[in-house]
């Protein structure tokens, strides 16, 4: 409207450009709509590890050593760096849905809910401080 | 005039009032579902975080990991207990997770074939996994550690 309006010898007409991307909101781009999409996407990938996982365990009710052999394949290195990715992810996810919960439930969990997120972050280093050292050496130094 | 409008006889709708059609049904799943994810979230938390404390963090964490160990856990009713609570809860959680993004993401025939998949994959892994846990048998191999020797002789 902008440059016609000048062209039309408007004297007060003033550009206004369009944003090349849609501005902010409370929401878009913050600290909502990322906890929103790390938890669909650790979501999935739990649940696909959980297909998985029922049925190498049913392998106990059929034969021994193939249950053995099969859990040992999750003894190798690159598995276990996928271990690792796993509990990142459940930490994640769990500790996002409690601050859902808290969001959902009651009215301070809504009024601190950016809060409530860097506190889910933090509490998730600490997780994976305390757990990833330890796995890593059940994984890489030996029985 | 909009067809909701039409329906109630012309009255303008409070804000956010459900669709007629949800009004008259008798059941609201959505809620219920809504609802289930949020408990379950709860319990998950904590039978999942003991479920890897124990495998994969006390002890020898994840080396430690064979049929013995299994056999050895499953001995105690407690943790058949848990692990059928831990199947069930999990597995309905991402099911319905699944159908959520399904719902979002899929459109058409594909929605439908997708959450088909997810239920007959579901109701499939439910009954195995249910199954595994009643009838487990520690003795299906050779014993191998002492108390499985005991067990099984």
């Amino acid at each position: 409207m902008s440059s016609q309006a000048a062209r039309s010898g408007a004297a007060t007409a003033v550009t206004i450009r369009a944003p090349k991307r849609p501005a902010g909101t409370l929401y878009r781009g913050r600290e909502g709509m990322w906890s929103w999409v790390l938890h669909r996407i650790t979501g999935t990938a739990i649940f696909f590890f959980l297909l998985v996982h029922i049925l190498d365990t049913s392998l106990v009710r059929l034969n021994a050593d193939a249950y053995t052999n099969v859990i040992a394949t999750y003894k190798t290195p690159i598995m276990g760096l996928g271990e690792l990715a796993l509990v990142a992810a459940i930490g994640l996810h769990a500790l996002n849905g409690l601050r859902i919960i808290a969001i959902d439930f009651f009215s301070w969990g809504t009024k601190y809910q950016r809060v409530l997120f860097w506190v889910v972050i933090v509490l998730w280093v600490l997780l994976m401080l305390g757990f990833a050292p330890r796995h890593l050496m059940h994984v890489f130094g030996g029985e | 005039m909009t067809l909701r409008q039409a329906q109630d006889g012309g009255a303008i709708e409070a804000p956010r009032s459900r669709p007629v059609a949800d009004r008259t049904r008798r059941v609201n799943w959505e809620k219920w579902g809504w609802l289930y994810m949020r408990f379950s979230g709860v319990l998950l938390v904590v039978l999942i975080f003991g479920h890897l404390l124990v495998n994969l963090f006390l002890g020898s964490g994840v080396s430690a990991i064979d049929f013995a160990f299994v056999a050895g856990k499953l001995a105690n009713p407690f943790w058949i207990v848990w692990d059928t609570l831990l199947l069930w809860l999990a597995l309905i959680h991402g099911a319905n997770g699944m159908r959520t993004l399904t719902n979002d993401y899929a459109r058409g025939r594909l929605r439908i074939v997708i959450l088909v998949a997810l239920a007959g994959a579901t109701i499939v892994l439910l009954a195995l996994g249910t199954l595994v846990l009643t009838t487990f048998d520690p003795c299906i191999g050779d014993p191998t550690t002492d108390a499985l020797i005991e067990v099984c002789s």
